[in-house]
């Protein structure tokens, strides 16, 4: 375990919040949870991983076989990093506990974005941490091809603790897709998951992360970002696979002038999963701008989509889209956007909506010639595609087949 | 010429439990383009949902035969595969469906993109293919884009709801073109296959699109038929006022 300057006063806080529950969420007994720090065999070619684990996180976004394609690789299992690599000179991409040896100052970022005593679950990772990755882009490097990484659940019942740091410094840009995934379809586990963005001035990050947990498992991801002058901060997710319980509510927080954020979240529940998703941006510094765009679906699972937008710099522009489709009977929707202005001259919006397909919009499609299902298929899949605005094209493409390849267990 | 291909035989149609057609009668033959005329109210749409099939324009007596067999029953999708087509004319926005979406998807598969690029220029509609359908769309984008994917569907009977309604002079030309264009209007009458039923409050659209016959429709019945220039000039004369008063008057002495 990594030790680090002001660990000690993270700790006493940690330890004061240890029971804290959080604000949104079932509340989950970590009790029941198995920890682990045992180690994993170091795997220098990814490829050579097993292929079972391959394809799961192939299915989550990861490509392993060709290197080509990534600037850069993460894979941590359980709670140990089997592997890390980069392919491209002013990125670094390694495990955290490695990031800490290496860097004094990294302490400076700890905890900063995410306050570790947001409630258990943090406080959790804090006391029993056991890696995570560390993505960094310096001074005016853009990564042309997203750097990727996988934290992966393989044990049964355990307790997955992460932290993760992600640093854009000055006028750099990067890209990274993250899939998180278990190793069974059927084992609980859990997943916490703190993730803390540092984007400097005039950086750019596009952060794509699909997750594809089992019926079984919990999550808890807590992350934050803090975005500078003229930077900007782009997070896509996407959950359309099973999952028993997710709670999470990033927070983005625009510190310098011109910072843009946008969220992009596509969420499918099944029957027996239960969602409570959210993304919430302070628009802090002058002329600051979020867009928060969520597509939720049911197919007899639970939905909470939360928005909030806060508004505190003059001319800060914000808009919180909510979308749901209720699917099948059983499902629940409940979408809360959220707006708080604290001054004149700022122009916050959202609009929701919950509902079924319409059954105009079939018949218009049928009177072309699909049949019902044809045109059904077509209404969702129209219904998931967000264009992504700022995602390089070939990552828009990836993002798109992934989505697409989840759809059919829609119909 | 051939036979008729769309007979509509005493139909009586029901919406939401009221009758809204009586006793409607209709032939067409291949190549022939027909005009409905008739008041806001008097069941003109009606016909057309009807003979699309749409659920809930339910048909209570009668039949409609297309291309020799009997569709009463078939349902919308199964008579769009048939050959049958409509223009909307206030068609719903589909979030997140685009307009390229609903071209290929009336292509039928052969989903060329070079053949939408094609249906695109033609109906000046190039910048709206990656756009969702009908969203923000003006009345002659709507015409237009309704027009582009029927192109693309090349259905045998095409329905044409209002095509002058909500679209400026410049337009008008366009749509004119297109719907000649859709219904073969460049090919000798004897060869032409493609019919259209035309819906027209205004009868603006017989200045662009030549039609054989027209009928007048009034209390969801079809008052009479005739030429439909000679038609129009009454009406632009004296009115919807004289049809129904000349529909009362037939009505009186015959029954």
């Amino acid at each position: 375990m990594v030790e680090i300057a002001s660990s000690k006063t993270h700790k006493n806080k940690a330890r004061a919040a240890a029971v804290k529950k959080a604000t949104f969420g079932e509340d989950i007994d970590l009790g029941t949870y198995v920890s682990s720090a045992e180690e994993q065999p170091y795997q220098s070619d990814p490829s050579k991983l097993p292929a079972k684990a391959k394809k799961r996180m192939l299915e989550a976004g990861l490509i392993l076989d060709d290197p080509g394609q990534r600037t850069g690789t993460f894979i941590q299992m359980d709670n140990a990093p089997v592997h890390s690599s980069v392919r491209q000179e002013g990125v670094e991409v390694m495990a955290v506990s490695q990031a800490l040896e290496k860097y004094d100052w990294l302490s400076d970022y700890w905890w900063q974005a995410v306050a570790v005593d947001t409630d258990k679950y943090t406080a959790s990772v804090e006391l029993n941490q056991y890696n995570g990755y560390f993505i960094r882009a310096l001074p005016g490097f853009k990564t042309i091809y997203p750097v990727q990484a996988c934290l992966y659940l393989a044990k049964a019942r355990l307790a997955q603790n992460v932290h993760n740091i992600i640093i854009a410094e000055e006028n750099s840009e990067l890209h990274i897709i993250t899939g998180c995934t278990t190793a069974s379809n059927e084992e609980a586990g859990l997943h916490l998951g703190v993730s803390e963005f540092y984007i400097k001035k005039g950086a750019k990050v596009t952060f794509t992360m699909i997750h594809n947990w089992n019926p079984e498992v919990a999550v808890r991801p807590r992350s934050a970002a803090i975005i500078e002058e003229n930077g900007l901060f782009l997070s896509n997710y996407v959950l359309m696979k099973p999952v028993r319980s997710l709670q999470m509510y990033p927070t983005a927080r625009c510190v310098g002038e011109n910072a843009v954020v946008r969220f992009n979240s596509i969420l499918v529940a099944g029957e027996g999963s239960s969602l409570d998703i959210g993304s919430r941006v302070i628009l802090n510094a002058n002329g600051a701008k979020t867009e928060i765009i969520s597509r939720a679906i049911t197919t007899g699972g639970t939905i909470v989509a939360r928005g909030y937008i806060e508004g505190n710099a003059p001319d800060v522009k914000g808009h919180l889209e909510c979308r749901g489709l209720i699917l099948a009977g059983g499902g629940i929707i409940h979408a809360i956007p959220e707006l708080k202005g604290t001054l004149a001259g700022i122009d916050l919006s959202h609009e929701a909506a919950v509902g079924k397909i319409a059954e105009e919009e079939v018949e218009y499609l049928m009177a072309r010639g699909l049949t019902r299902s044809e045109a059904t298929a077509t209404i969702v899949r129209g219904f998931l595609r967000v264009d992504i605005e700022g995602l390089p094209p070939l990552l828009g493409a990836e993002l798109q087949r992934a989505i697409e390849a989840s759809e059919k267990d829609l119909m | 010429m051939g036979d008729v291909v769309l007979k509509i035989e005493q139909l009586a149609v029901e919406v939401e439990g009221r009758e809204i057609l009586h006793n409607i009668n209709l032939e067409m033959k291949p190549g022939e383009t027909h005009v409905l005329f008739g008041p806001n109210g008097s069941g003109k749409t009606t016909l057309l949902m009807a003979i699309m099939g749409f659920p809930k324009y339910r048909v209570t007596r009668g039949k409609i035969v297309f291309k020799g067999q009997d569709i009463t029953k078939l349902s919308l999708d199964e008579r769009a595969r048939l050959g049958i087509g409509m223009s909307f004319q206030r068609p719903p926005v589909v979030r997140g469906v685009k307009t390229r979406d609903m071209v290929a998807a009336c292509l039928k598969g052969e989903e060329r993109e070079e053949r939408i690029e094609q249906l695109a220029e033609k109906t000046n509609l190039a910048a709206f293919l990656d756009r969702e359908i009908n969203y923000g769309f003006s009345g002659g984008e709507i015409k237009r884009s309704e027009l582009m994917q029927l192109l693309a569907q090349k259905p045998e009977l095409t329905l044409i709801d209002e095509p002058e309604s909500g679209v400026d002079l410049v337009n008008i030309v366009l749509i004119g073109e297109l719907i000649n264009e859709l219904l073969e209007k460049d090919c000798p009458l004897l060869e032409r296959k493609c019919m259209g039923l035309i819906i027209t409050h205004t009868g603006h659209i017989l200045d662009y699109v030549n039609a054989r016959t027209g009928y007048v429709m009034c209390g969801g019945v079809i008052g009479c038929s005739g030429d439909p220039r000679e038609i129009l000039a009454t009406i632009r004369e004296k009115g919807y006022q004289e049809c129904i008063a000349c529909f009362l008057r037939r009505k009186a002495s015959s029954g």
